[in-house]
């Protein structure tokens, strides 16, 4: 039986037709479908496949569409639709670049100023070409300290970015970003940097269009219309045409960009659900062609069926405890070490998480272009216990008590219970108490460091141990520790004039060192993503940062196996 | 004369109330700890500093309560901090329409299982009818709506293939919602029924009708319904707020874009003005509702009309 | 109704012997008696029976022992024999001692709040509706304003200045429950207040006190009663809602309603998690409601003369 009558989208229609239209066609269906049995239909996913629609998941609401703005991981999915930076992500390899606005780049010998020569072929959704003076402006733009971007410090990179967003200087042309002319921009940088290519990849160094934005406002407003469909202008594979909150944001090829006939998909409607249990559900009825996430307890059963849909893949995230160095207990190295010692990775990735995550011995997840952690805290109830007679206890239960503040989640909770038992069986500590936490209160708190333990997780940037290990210089407002070690800060800044990938790689792993040694992070697992695809989507290929570039993914039917119920 | 003097203090009563509530939440949301700002990834904190002046949180806060006041007047709810570029207005004038179909939709549900229900079940009182009904109404309320909405979805929604589990545009999802809201209501509305008519059914003029040789049928119809059904109809204001405010469980288990999911997450991302927003909204709603109500209940029953 | 004939009279002498009255009615209603045995039993199982050593501590984790089937035993990596009753969750804990330990927080919080909730609404309900004109509606404007406040927030500005303490679950779902009570007691007083046998004792010279709580309120019993009965479940999916937004009880330690919603979330692949707390909690449920129909039964007057 068919649902009730399709209504056009209710973008600006008139509210008592459809109201009325829906309350009736609802009680109809309602009535009707007593007599009736269902019977097959064509599913929306089937049907969208033939359009090339892809249909995706993806988390929460988006807080804008202006890449100067949002963090999450879900806006750049949506922002990475819409706009094309300098560099753009390979659909197969995240070590590798793909050209995007920018057709070649090169840096001088110590990396520390590259030059991007500008495709002139390139397009707004608008029709304007895309120049260099348009990264110029728009880079003013994230670093202004009145637009006060959440993320500007993306762009610390950029010689004196800093001191312009923090206001100590007024002019922009002494910041490191110059158009040389129409199609050719240099950058220069603060230090060396020869990852540089995969920092401008990421969601805050892409273009916005500043006519459009100076159309609806100030350079630096944040909260004007431009974000709107019909207002927005963006210069990648595809723009806005539909956007409803806690409902759809679609985005539809766009004809002005540069390669739209290489573009195989004809738009994508992004789906914020956030409930990741009716995310699955949507997915087996055939709303979705992709999930965001799959919750970790429904995992074995796609496992035990076999189903191909099922998705497990390296993610570049790291999942750990934060210690408050400040404080008793956990002020304490050798108690920090015990507690790190007794937590046994392998029973949580393989009995709680179970989604195929890595036990994380170190805190950069490795392969981050060949660097590898130093191998440092591998479970051991031994040295657990003789680092807790060290720390001046004789038994667990002398511990003072603390708690370990999480957000609430049931992941997160299921992970402290276990740890929790972990310590209470391996040390003997009786009094660990688990408080959950709202997350903005959560958020407040560990920023205050107003806690003893806290759960955390990071997420890599880009491809490099940098985005992993320069929160832990001293101050660093990531850091949310208290703890700061000279050497470790000494270590990080040599890294950062080297440009040997080998050589700074040493660096770095003689930096991490520090930083296990002193554990002010329990390190537990390093992230994968898991959730579910649809047979009919082609070219997806498992990427370490996650960042599909959705103009090489393909639709088509899939006829050689019949999804499995 | 006299009813339109009562209907005007009811007014400025209601109107004083909603003062109130906007006052109050105003001043709670501010209170709650952890700003609009803040990020996972921690925000600098003079960018934290220029953000607030931005939004003019800044200044002192009664200053920014009349700023605010002075809005409201015009009808300016103020902009979204969590959905960039939207305003209030904007937001709820999307939401609301979403809210009020599963609200609506579930009341009518809620009464039309639950009145019949509890009707039949009073005059079969204490029999394996009466026991059967009210066991099923009371598994309807046992069963939090966090249950009860996947199940639904699960067998109507996956294995019959009757309805969508998600999304509003061009979906059914909706419905389960509605059906989940009425189906729990409905339980709550048979088990009051029952009771009041049972009341009811016991009073004097029921025992003089019954002795006079009135039908048992229009005894139940005629005479008990009227003063039965006023308790239920007490209920009906809170229910439909509850039903419309209290969807967000629904609205999260079927992705559908209402107020409740609005004003969920409006609180969790301290987006000040829309949870001022959503909560006027709602408190029209209630003082609204509560005022149809009394005047409903003193026409069924005029005794309600006191002479003050 | 002219034909009512002068019970008030009875009632005020009755007065002493009507608790008495009452339960003998309530011994001859079997559903209702069985109903309370079943509830004295599930409340002395929750408190007494973990007090025995042989039910297990409800939060030692078994990680390899995940989702075990009930009545099943095993040797968990650790070495330690481990026996299951009802079966063990997602992290190896033993289900049976869960509900045990769950059914404690439940309870606990079933009956304080609604004992808080249930006087503080009769009372304030009864007053509103007796005294009437601007005190009614003042007092009735008092109960819009704290329906329309977000709750949500206050819940959060609560726990982070008092911490998550299990006082303020009391406290919290009290201060929302009362509401409803409230009016239904006032509309049911309003409705009273104008009958013979008040006027009658108004003529007999009694005290407004002596009105509203002699008179006025056992005869709101019967609806109060159902709306108790409704209160109680309303209250224990209040407090899993409370501990789905981080409120209340905090993890390792369970209630009914928390283990429901973890339940819940898990029924596709362990429906021995949603089944087994759902079936005690349904039962107890289900008992309190039978109790309470005969109660309301039992306690009202007019019912003995059918």
């Amino acid at each position: 039986m068919t649902p009730p009558a399709p209504h056009e989208t209710h973008q600006g229609s008139p509210l008592h037709p459809t109201l009325f239209g829906r309350l009736l066609s609802g009680f109809l269906a309602g009535a009707l479908l007593l007599g009736l049995t269902s019977c097959e239909r064509e599913s929306r996913v089937d049907k969208a496949t033939k359009e090339k629609i892809l249909l995706l998941g993806n988390g929460a609401e988006p807080k804008a569409l202006d890449p100067h703005i949002v963090s999450s991981v879900g806006d750049s999915n949506i922002l990475r639709s819409l706009f094309e930076g300098l560099v753009a992500y390979h659909p197969k390899n995240d070590m590798l670049h793909e050209p995007g606005v920018a057709e070649r780049w090169e840096s001088n010998e110590d990396f520390s100023e590259w030059r991007f020569f500008l495709r002139n072929d390139a397009r707004w959704s608008n029709g304007d070409p895309v120049t260099a003076h348009d990264f110029v402006y728009s880079y003013n733009r994230i670093l202004h300290p009145e637009m006060a971007a959440p993320y500007a410090s993306m762009l610390y990179f950029l010689k004196n970015g800093e001191a312009f967003n923090r206001g100590e200087i007024d002019d922009f042309s002494q910041v490191g970003v110059k158009a040389v002319n129409d199609f050719e921009l240099v950058c220069t940088l603060e230090r060396p940097a020869p990852y540089f290519p995969d920092v401008v990849k990421h969601t805050t160094w892409l273009p916005i269009h500043g006519p459009t934005i100076e159309k609806f406002g100030k350079m630096t407003d944040t909260y004007t219309e431009w974000q709107k469909p019909g207002n927005h202008v963006s210069n990648g594979a595809f723009r806005l045409t539909d956007w409803r909150i806690n409902a759809y944001v679609k985005v539809r090829k766009n004809p002005h960009y540069w390669d739209v006939k290489n573009v195989k998909p004809n738009g994508i409607n992004f789906y914020p659900i956030d409930n990741t249990f009716t995310e699955e559900k949507a997915f087996r009825n055939g709303l979705l062609h992709y999930t965001y996430v799959l919750p970790n307890n429904l995992i074995s059963a796609y496992e035990k069926s076999g189903d191909p849909r099922l998705r497990k893949e390296t993610y570049n995230g790291s999942y750990f405890f934060r210690c408050n160095v400040n404080e008793a207990p956990t002020n304490n190295v050798d108690f920090r070490r015990a507690l790190a010692y007794a937590i046994n990775q392998e029973t949580i990735v393989n009995f709680v998480t179970r989604g195929g995550q890595q036990p994380a011995y170190g805190f950069t997840p490795p392969s981050e272009a060949g660097y590898h952690p130093p191998d440092m805290i591998r479970h051991d109830p031994d040295v657990a216990r003789e680092f807790l007679t060290k720390a001046g206890y004789e038994s667990g239960a002398d511990v003072p008590e603390f708690t370990i503040m999480i957000n609430t989640s049931e992941s997160h909770k299921d992970i402290a219970v276990a740890i929790q038992d972990m310590w209470k069986k391996t040390l003997g500590i009786e009094k660990v108490k688990i408080e959950n936490q709202e997350w903005k209160v959560f958020q407040q708190t560990v920023q205050d460091i107003e806690y003893q333990v806290s759960r955390a997780g990071w997420i890599g940037d880009y491809v490099d141990p940098n985005t992993f290990l320069s929160m832990w210089l001293s101050g660093d407002s990531n850091n949310q520790t208290g703890w700061s070690n000279p050497d470790y800060d000494r270590l990080m800044k040599e890294s950062a004039s080297i440009s040997d990938p080998a050589e700074r790689y040493a660096k770095l792993v003689a930096a991490e060192t520090i930083l296990l040694s002193e554990v002010p992070v329990l390190p537990v697992y390093w992230y994968t993503r898991v959730y579910l695809l649809h047979p009919d989507v082609k070219n997806w290929h498992p990427l370490l940062l996650d960042n599909h570039p959705y103009k090489h993914i393909d639709l088509v039917r899939d006829e050689s196996e019949e999804t499995p119920e | 004369m006299e009813t339109a003097r009562y209907i005007a203090s009811r007014f400025a009563q209601s109107l004083f109330a909603l003062l109130c509530i906007i006052t109050i939440t105003f001043f709670l949301a501010r209170l709650a700890p952890g700003g609009p700002f803040l990020d996972e990834k921690a925000v600098p904190e003079h960018l934290i500093e220029q953000m607030n002046k931005n939004y003019g949180f800044d200044k002192p806060l009664p200053v920014q309560y009349f700023l605010y006041l002075g809005r409201l007047v015009q009808g300016d709810l103020g902009p979204s901090l969590g959905n960039k570029g939207f305003t209030v207005n904007e937001v709820i004038s999307e939401g609301f329409p979403v809210s009020f179909l599963l609200g609506i939709s579930g009341l009518v549900i809620a009464l039309l299982i639950g009145v019949p229900v509890g009707v039949f079940a009073a005059a079969k009182r204490n029999t394996g009818v009466d026991y059967g009904l009210m066991t099923l109404a009371m598994l309807g309320i046992c069963l939090p709506t966090f249950v009860i909405a996947p199940l639904l979805g699960e067998f109507l929604g996956l294995r019959l293939g009757w309805f969508d589990v998600a999304m509003w545009e061009n979906s059914s999802a909706w419905f389960l919602g509605a059906l989940t809201l009425g189906l729990y209501y409905s339980a709550y509305i048979a088990r009051l029924t029952r009771g009041s008519m049972l009341d009811v059914l016991s009073q004097d003029f029921i025992r003089t009708a019954r002795s006079k040789g009135v039908a048992p049928l229009t005894i139940l119809f005629k005479h008990a319904f009227r003063g039965g059904i006023t308790p239920v109809v007490a209920y009906l204001g809170p229910a439909l707020a509850g039903l419309i405010g209290g969807s967000f469980v629904v609205e999260t288990v079927f992705g559908l874009p209402g107020l409740g999911q609005h004003f969920i997450k409006a609180a969790t991302n301290r987006d000040y003005w829309l949870i001022n927003g959503t909560v006027t909204v709602f408190a029209i709603l209630i003082l609204v509702m509560n005022f149809l109500v009394d005047v409903i209940q003193a026409w069924l029953d005029p005794r309600t009309q006191s002479k003050d | 109704m002219d034909l009512a004939p002068p019970r008030d009279g009875k009632t005020i002498e009755k007065g002493t012997s009507l608790g008495r009255d009452a339960w003998y009615r309530l011994q001859k209603n079997h559903l209702a008696m069985a109903s309370l045995w079943f509830f004295i039993f599930i409340v002395v199982v929750c408190f007494l029976l973990p007090l025995f050593p042989f039910v297990p501590n409800p939060n030692i984790t078994h990680p390899d022992l995940q989702s075990m089937p009930a009545l099943s035993s095993a040797t968990s990596m650790e070495g330690a024999e481990v026996f299951y009753l009802l079966g063990s969750d997602h992290l190896g804990r033993d289900i049976f001692a869960r509900i045990l330990y769950g059914g404690r927080v439940s309870l606990a919080v079933g009956f304080l709040a609604t004992a808080v909730s249930l006087s503080i609404g009769v009372i304030y309900g009864a007053l509103s509706g007796y005294v009437g004109g601007r005190l009614d509606a003042a007092m009735m404007r008092v109960v819009d304003i704290l329906y329309a406040l977000p709750f949500m927030i206050i819940v959060i500005i609560l726990t982070t200045y008092f911490g998550n303490q299990l006082w303020l679950l009391f406290v919290c779902i009290g201060a929302v429950e009362w509401l409803t009570m409230s009016r239904i007691v006032r509309g049911q007083v309003i409705s009273l207040k104008n009958q013979e046998f008040v006027e009658a004792a108004r003529s007999l010279g009694l005290g407004q006190s002596r009105i509203i709580f002699r008179h006025l309120i056992p005869n709101t019993v019967g609806p109060v009663i159902v709306y108790t009965t409704l209160t109680v479940p309303a209250v224990m999916r209040l407090e899993a809602i409370l501990s789905f937004l981080g409120l209340g009880v905090q993890p390792p330690d369970a209630s009914w309603g928390s283990l429901i919603k973890e339940g819940a979330d898990r029924m596709a692949s362990d429906p021995g998690l949603l089944i087994y707390p759902a079936i005690v909690f349904g039962l107890t449920l289900f008992s309190l409601n039978f109790l309470g129909d005969g109660l309301r039964d039992a306690l009202d007057p007019k019912s003995s003369k059918d």
